[in-house]
């Protein structure tokens, strides 16, 4: 029986124009990839991807001495750590400096932390502006959507859509020329840069040694966000931290490449503190915001805590043939593709969505490509157990677990287990039904079934042996 | 406070106590290519223009300034340190914040010095200091670095060999790699989106000049 | 010595593909196998293990290892059940030591088809002739659980007649994933969609697998669209003279 899955699901499948712009956008960006990490060019992919794995896991284990280590390191520049346990607590905290500082308006790189506490939203319901920078997100603010992708946020969007939102939203006259698109971007948002009292900037890592954050980018605007207004805040996820500097010439070959295919991408932003003495320019004050929003809940689980190394790359979106058919707005979170379908339930509760872990057909694409080797297959299965315990504690599976558990009897003896083979033969037009214990409907409005045969394997091998046919 | 809740969270989650040191973590892993002075200038040129950026070559300052003086083709600029004014049409070095947004802002071109190279990526890497403001680099629509040949690193493991801790050096190292870019709308590549379109990196043989 | 080999059909093709298994049979001993087949075998537990349920899995798993606890070598027409038995078993039982001994000295003897033909048996050509356009699916699990590539490809190499023309998505799922295909039919349908259209691209007049059941999601798409392309298990291609 088809599970209850969002409506989003079909509508994405029936959009001709959308599914193509998904299916060439990730299909692109895995051909790029793929370039970036064959052997000519990059002889130690899998040796970065072991480094990478470990470190993360070290990190991990220790991450309480790793906070206490970049906390200390970060004061000894004259910058601040700022804790928080949620998202309400985010935004008290940049609302009362904007008090204190008089700030109105904020400007913001691209961070999928901030998306993931909708802080945009907090700051406005205060009469603070918070304008998004990069181009993407910029065009999906304008337009009140939620990002597509991790990497690529406004895939869903052709050049013609983003027409209309300019027009809509910037009073322009109507502009379908990428080109003359990023520019207009660049003129309006070029004034807000100059003119902002905050930068919000994310963080790609924090590194504990050093008390920095690094953002990587393409465009500038994450540079301009932390170095023109006179506060620059970064936030992060306490699961961001490496412990040293020197581990970057492993994470962001490894970023860069599986992310876009890039060997390195345009900028990377090493940021310690506010602007020094002697320097010329730079921020006044520098805080890093180091949040939890659930991730200490979910360093308990041995089993699954790996999902807390992911550095946000997107490859598994790209090569996950789910997501290249249900695209980013069918996923319940702002985490989409096999990334989001461990993290979305662990970090929201399996019984929110329990259709996520179930949507995937394990085929592993996802973990062959993760820079840091995250076992995304085996945590989908681990919830999808979490799921079947839950419902069974408050019986909403009965039906399910009836037939499972007949099917397992069946298989531990044989004999019936034959007989039902050999009665399914004999009703053959019932046995698809019984071996996908499903609505033969809904798996032939799809495809037809294979001719069934008269007779089962068994019943032929008897023949062959009895007749020693060769 | 929330740090205390949050710290404890996570040693509880952890089964860590407080104090607790880690076992070493994982050794670092850096690999430095040995590559030739001509192998990294090649490698250098090659990767940044194959990212639209423009290497050039210079024996002397006589020749980066005109080398400089052809880019900017009647265009303005500032110029973050002392060394390279002089040229019609640039002005700086400023040392004042507020003056270096305001050129920074309105001319076309910033030069800038480069404390290093990266001949694997194409890269510069700008550490923000007295010499080196942070906006230079950034907002005029062409970025112009002239960097010696002698502070050509063969790639970001090099880098992070010479310097361990960029943080020991400045509150800003910003890693350059050709042209803002932007691919956000249909995949499109379109330079030059808040940062400059335009990179071009005068390579110069001799320190002294 | 002659390997002794015992059939691990699969409940897929036991029910539905039966020539499948003989086809392997027949291959085995041709290649010098001597090849029997345990009666008490049923199912690996893998529809219950990939549902979430299991403890009932277990219960299926341990009838597998008791079924075939002293066989020499356990081949199967199937990487998708090769890998429950010899990857996801130790899921299972990771919390019982005494249980994970036996389950690992299973993981050793379970192999799948094509690569116990090339790595074992050490055939490539088993002599077989098959005149036609042939495309490789690589099976999600075969390919990313047990990493087998090249062994179907090397045997198919040395099929008298047989043109062998990749499709782009080879490595791309099916869409299959068992209950997934039922749990989801339209994002399943969509996916098989994507890949018949690639299959259809490189002009074979046969698609080749070493998983049955992608094989039966495939065949259904390609006879929905109408398209006159058919699909076989690697073990009947190589059973053909
Ligand atoms: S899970 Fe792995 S592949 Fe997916 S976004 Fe995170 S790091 Fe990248």
């Amino acid at each position: 029986m088809p599970i209850e899955q969002p409506a989003k699901i079909d509508q994405t499948l029936q959009d001709a124009n959308l599914q193509l712009a998904i299916y060439s956008a990730t299909g692109r960006l895995m051909a790029k990839r793929k370039d970036a990490i064959s052997p000519d060019v990059c002889p130690d992919y899998q040796d970065l991807r072991t480094q990478a794995n470990l470190v993360k896991k070290h990190t991990i284990e220790n991450l309480d001495y790793y906070l206490e280590i970049v906390e200390k390191a970060v004061a000894a520049r004259g910058g601040k750590v700022v804790y928080c346990r949620d998202a309400t607590e985010v935004a008290d905290f940049v609302l009362k400096l904007a008090k204190e500082r008089d700030a109105r308006l904020l400007v913001k790189s691209k961070s999928m932390t901030t998306e993931e506490i909708d802080l945009n939203e907090r700051l406005e319901h205060h009469h603070l502006e918070a304008v998004e920078t990069d181009l993407g997100e910029y065009i999906l603010q304008l337009a009140h959507h939620k990002p597509y992708h991790i990497v690529a946020p406004a895939l869903h969007l052709t050049r013609y859509d983003v027409a209309d939102i300019f027009a809509e939203h910037l009073s322009a006259e109507r502009e379908t020329i990428p080109e003359k698109q990023t520019l207009m971007a660049r003129v309006a948002l070029r004034e807000k840069f100059l003119a902002a009292d905050i930068g919000i900037t994310g963080a790609n890592f924090v590194v504990a040694d050093s008390g920095a954050v690094v953002v990587v980018e393409n465009e500038g605007n994450a540079r301009l966000t932390s170095s023109a207004p006179p506060i620059h805040i970064a936030i992060a996820g306490i699961e961001k931290l490496i412990p040293r500097a020197q581990d970057l010439a492993v994470f962001l070959r490894l970023l860069a490449r599986s992310a876009t295919g890039q060997p390195m991408t345009v900028y990377t932003s090493f940021l310690s503190g506010p602007r020094r003495g002697g320097e010329t320019d730079g921020p006044d004050e520098f805080y890093l915001v180091l949040l939890d929003n659930g991730r200490s809940k979910l360093l308990a689980d041995k089993g699954k805590r790996e999902s807390l190394y992911c550095i946000r790359c997107g490859a598994c979106l790209n090569h996950c043939p789910v997501y290249r058919k249900i695209g980013g707005h069918s996923y319940p979170w702002v985490y989409s593709g096999p990334i989001g379908a461990i993290l979305s339930p662990q970090f929201m509760g399996v019984t929110h969505d329990p259709w996520l872990p179930f949507a995937s057909t394990l085929c592993g694409a996802c973990a062959e490509v993760c820079p840091v080797k995250i076992e995304i297959p085996r945590i989908l299965l681990e919830l999808r157990g979490e799921v079947v315990a839950a419902k069974t504690r408050e019986k909403s599976n009965r039906w399910e677990r009836l037939a499972f558990r007949l099917y397992a009897w069946a298989a531990r003896h044989p004999s019936v287990w034959s007989a039902m083979g050999l009665a399914a033969s004999a009703v053959a037009p019932d046995v698809p039904a019984m071996l996908n214990r499903g609505p033969i409907a809904d798996w032939l409005s799809q495809r037809d079934l294979p001719p069934l045969p008269p007779k089962t394997f068994r019943q032929l091998w008897r023949e062959r042996e009895g007749t020693g046919v060769r | 406070m929330e740090r205390d809740t949050i710290l404890h969270r996570v040693r509880t989650a952890l089964g860590r106590t407080a104090n607790e040191a880690p076992a070493e973590p994982p050794p670092v892993y850096l690999r430095v290519p040995d590559w030739s002075l001509e192998e990294r200038i090649r490698r250098f040129t090659e990767a940044l223009e194959a990212l639209g950026g423009r290497v050039y070559r210079a024996g002397g300052t006589a020749a980066v300034q005109e080398i400089v003086w052809e880019i900017l083709a009647g265009r303005s600029a500032i110029v973050s340190a002392d060394g390279l004014s002089g040229i019609p049409g640039v002005e700086g070095p400023y040392h004042d914040a507020a003056r270096i947004r305001e050129a920074a802002s309105r001319v076309d071109a910033g030069i800038t010095g480069a404390e290093y190279a990266l001949a694997e990526t194409g890269t510069l890497v700008l550490l923000a200091g007295p010499a080196e403001p942070r906006l230079i680099s950034l907002l005029p629509p062409i970025h112009i670095a002239v960097v010696p040949v002698a502070r050509l690193l063969a790639n970001l493991d090099e880098l992070l060999t010479k310097v361990p801790d960029p943080a020991a050096q400045t509150s800003a190292m910003v890693l350059i790699t050709g042209p803002s870019r932007t691919a956000d709308i249909e995949q499109i590549l379109i330079r030059g989106v808040h940062g400059p379109g335009e990179v071009h990196v005068v390579l110069v043989d001799s320190e002294t000049g | 010595m002659a390997p002794r080999v015992s059939l691990f059909v699969t409940c897929v093709v036991d029910q539905l593909f039966p020539k499948v298994g003989i086809a392997m049979a027949d291959v085995l001993e041709r290649a010098g196998c001597i090849v029997d087949f345990p009666e008490g075998q049923t199912c690996c537990g893998q529809p219950a293990f990939n549902s979430g349920y299991r403890d009932e899995a277990r219960g299926m798993a341990l009838h597998f290892l008791d079924v075939f606890r002293d066989c020499e070598y356990i081949v199967s027409p199937s990487g998708s059940c090769t890998a429950m038995a010899s990857h996801h078993y130790a899921e299972l039982f990771h919390k019982d030591p005494a249980r994970m001994d036996e389950v690992r000295r299973m993981a050793s003897k379970v192999w799948e088809f094509s690569r116990f033909l090339t790595d074992v048996v050490g055939v490539e050509d088993v002599g077989a002739r098959f005149e036609h356009r042939v495309t490789y699916h690589d099976s999600c699990h075969a390919l990313r659980e047990l990493g087998i590539k090249t062994p179907p490809r090397k045997l198919l190499a040395r099929v008298d007649g047989l043109t062998l023309a990749e499709h782009d998505a080879t490595e791309e799922c099916c869409g299959f994933g068992g209950t997934f295909s039922v749990k989801f039919p339209t994002v399943s349908g969509g996916m098989v969609r994507t890949k018949i259209d690639s299959i259809a691209r490189s002009g074979a007049d046969t698609v080749v697998s070493i998983d049955s059941s992608c094989l039966m999601q495939i065949q259904g798409a390609l006879s929905r669209a109408g398209l006159p392309i058919r699909t076989m298990h690697l073990a009947e291609v190589l059973a053909s003279r």
